[in-house]
């Protein structure tokens, strides 16, 4: 028995390498790019790559530094305490009965996430533009990579929402099976702007100065210092279209125990669905040309 | 394994070189112009990768569009090392950057099998926050390995580098040239089908550059391909099997490398190697004494940029003397590439430093015999001297040059690894004599 298996494993392995040998492939470099979303094969051979990029950036990230990972916790967790001295104190925001910093920190981690996200893959192409004209590799690793690396401080800053929860003493309910497609929305969402928003920052160089202040004024657009209940039913329809809503009503759903809100999470898959698959089409096409226009 | 390992098929390459710097100069930003006219702006910025028909046709040779490579076709078998020489904008670097899909080519189609390892520079990819370890990683993978290939190799690496006890330490803290030598035993272990390299020779020292040509020629004996742009013509005519000539973005000359570095020397260069003032008032000197030419000839008098070690290469000086009663004579010195005077010569003709020269033209030709010189370029410094102290008419630095190829019969065919050290390499004799060991260390104990 376990010798046929090994054999099955031998067959196997041997038509994916003669399939995948690079030694043999045959690239055809032409002046218009093939319409497509994205070349697998290619990104597949370029894995180990992605691998390195990513892990390269979080050790930059916080090289010589003494808190290191630490700071992952520690930028919201202050952000928590303000916004729960300004909004939960201060302005007395109606919450529902939800503690107000558990509130906001079910907000603040996944914001955390999309602005840093959002904010990395759209200046990705200027910010590695030196390294753009020197070699050659899928350009969609560049924006890959802030899309995998920051899930490594979000990772960390899950703490946070199980200290919330056991503070206050909120158990999980069954409302958790829905996390993995409110995952998938957040990683999806700051990756279909960034595919948009990197080929155009290469064009004005202004998308990068603006994405700063510009991800400042976003915060309040999203339910992250107030619960969404306070935006009034008749602007709701508008409100939701921030495709940024739908991930943050997910997380509180989730993990409140609340019933998901389909409207908002609907509207936000299908506007991140379709702002990915326009972006990959335009980004696969600019990708080729980036290099003369920078 | 059929066919080429790379095909390059009539690839043109249009610039625009007008429309970028619109696009990004001006006292208001781009973004306030975009604001003003969104429409002008794209359009714009659509014609940096958009040409017109007209200007596709190349019937519009406007001041605005560049053809950075014309209808350029060659094809490249494995083990081949190709050499691309031509004068600055010839379009070398184009050719390698649409070969390794860096930009697209605006006309024509490459085809190639197997991996690109492209080498633009020394170090892509490495951080300085990362340790050698991190950063060997991080290059080759840029560079189109996968991990477990790197792991292989991963102490060779560290062995040919030389950095051992620093592996684990961040490279800011390296010397730069440890960071070259890192970089640099990075490269000369990837594994490519195909292998780019465009002036990485141009830094560190000499030293690294003789193991930067010693790798390569190791790579084109393992049945790789290697696409080569140098300016350092030693280098290939050393390591090219086959040379490509590149004037204007055209392949002009496609043949072996010594020819191609010949044609492009002689050709090229032809105003260096043989330099005149055809206008009198305009050549160097004063009403006493005027230069009118300085040339490298060759044994047969024609003027000449290449010269083989094992053939003399003469310098021609030719100067009007316009006034009666000076005592003149004139001096050349020999300048390496590195700025080393190698050596002075002067006019040695009998009594030319006692009697005053008469009106007229003179032609001095210094022959320099073979097998003195070492490959590689060489500066001519001419100077007028008088017997009055400090009157020199004319002293001009670099007038002309000349370059020195190892040649069949030269040292390029011994077993010697890179090149002898030394700023020249004479032909000498060498004597020796044996002596029988008992008459040397039986000493009768």
């Amino acid at each position: 028995m376990k010798g046929r298996a090994k054999l099955v494993l031998a067959v196997v392995h041997t038509v994916l390498n003669t399939r995948n040998d690079p030694a043999q492939q045959i690239t055809v470099i032409e002046p218009q790019a093939r319409w497509g979303l994205l070349d697998w094969r290619e990104l597949w051979q370029y894995s180990d790559l992605l691998y390195f990029m990513v892990w390269r950036s979080v050790k930059v990230a916080y090289a010589q530094s003494i808190g290191g990972l630490a700071w992952v916790i520690i930028q919201p967790a202050l952000q928590v305490i303000v916004f729960s001295l300004v909004f939960g104190g201060l302005l007395s925001v109606g919450t529902e009965g939800v503690p107000y910093p558990l509130l906001t920190t079910l907000a603040v981690v996944p914001w955390t996430y999309l602005s840093a996200t959002m904010n990395g893959a759209s200046v990705s192409l200027v910010t590695n533009s030196q390294m753009l004209a020197k070699v050659y590799f899928p350009r969609i690793i560049f924006l890959l990579t802030p899309v995998l690396s920051n899930l490594i401080p979000f990772s960390v800053s899950l703490i946070l929402v199980a200290a919330a929860m056991l503070y206050y003493q909120v158990q999980p309910t069954a409302q958790l099976v829905y996390l993995p497609l409110v995952f998938v929305l957040m990683i999806i969402t700051p990756l279909a702007i960034g595919l948009w928003l990197s080929s155009l920052a290469i064009r004005f160089r202004d998308v990068r100065i603006v994405m700063g202040y510009f991800m400042r004024l976003l915060i309040y657009l999203v339910p992250v210092m107030y619960p969404s209940s306070q935006i009034p039913d008749e602007y709701r329809v508008y409100y939701i279209l921030n495709p940024f809503v739908g991930v943050i009503e997910g997380y509180r759903s989730c993990f409140l125990g609340d019933p998901m809100r389909w409207d908002s999470l609907g509207v936000s898959a299908v506007v991140s669905v379709v702002l990915l698959l326009s972006g990959a089409l335009y980004f696969k096409r600019m990708e080729r040309i980036i290099v003369d226009v920078i | 394994m059929a066919g080429p390992t790379l095909r390059v098929d009539n690839v043109s390459k249009l610039y625009r070189i007008g429309s970028a710097s619109d696009l990004q100069s001006g006292s208001d930003g781009p973004l306030l112009r975009a604001l003003r006219s969104p429409l002008n702006n794209y359009r714009k910025y659509r014609s940096l990768y958009r040409f017109t028909p007209a200007e596709l046709a190349g019937a519009a040779e406007s001041a605005d569009v560049l053809w950075a490579l014309r209808d350029v076709s060659f094809a490249a078998e494995a083990g081949e090392v190709l050499g691309i020489v031509g004068a600055n904008g010839a379009g070398k670097s184009t050719l390698l950057k649409v070969v390794s899909r860096i930009t697209p080519p605006t006309r024509g189609r490459v085809r190639l099998q197997g991996r690109v390892s492209c080498l633009l520079e020394v170090g892509t990819g490495f951080h300085p926050e990362l340790t050698g370890r991190e950063n060997i990683y991080m290059s080759s993978t840029i560079l189109g390995m996968r991990k477990r290939e790197v792991d292989a190799r991963f102490e060779e690496i560290v062995e040919f580098s030389g950095v051992g006890p620093f592996i684990d330490t961040p490279v800011k803290r390296y010397s730069s040239g440890m960071n070259v030598r890192l970089a640099f035993a990075v490269m000369a272990h990837l594994e490519p089908e195909l292998l780019i390299v465009d002036e990485v020779l141009a830094v560190g020292d000499a030293e690294f550059q003789r193991k930067c040509l010693n790798t390569m020629s190791t790579v084109g004996k393992h049945g790789k391909t290697v696409l080569f742009v140098s300016h350092n013509m030693a280098a290939i005519t050393r390591l090219c099997d086959r040379g490509l000539l590149m004037r204007g973005g055209r392949l002009v000359l496609d043949g072996g490398a010594a020819d191609i570095v010949h044609a492009h020397l002689t050709a090229g260069g032809s105003d260096i190697a043989n330099r005149e003032w055809p206008e009198l008032t305009a050549a160097p000197g004063d009403d006493a004494v005027r230069l009118r030419a300085v040339r490298a000839v060759s044994a047969r008098g024609a003027p000449i940029g290449s010269v083989k070690s094992t053939e003399p290469v003469a310098v021609q000086i030719v100067y009007d003397v316009l006034e009666p009663g000076h005592v003149l004579s004139p001096y050349f010195t020999v300048v390496s590439e590195a700025g080393i005077d190698l050596f002075t010569t002067a006019d040695s003709t009998p009594g030319c430093d006692q009697e005053a020269r008469e009106v007229g033209r003179y032609t001095a030709t210094v022959t320099i015999p073979p097998k003195l010189l070492a490959e590689g370029r060489h500066y001519v410094r001419v100077v007028m001297r008088s017997v009055r102290a400090k009157y020199r008419p004319f002293t001009e630095r670099d007038v002309i040059a000349f370059t020195i190829v190892d040649s069949v019969g030269g040292l390029q065919d011994s077993w010697w690894e890179g090149k002898p050290s030394g700023v020249i390499r004479p032909a000498l004799d060498w004597r020796t004599e044996y002596t029988q060991p008992q008459m040397v260390f039986d000493r009768g104990d």
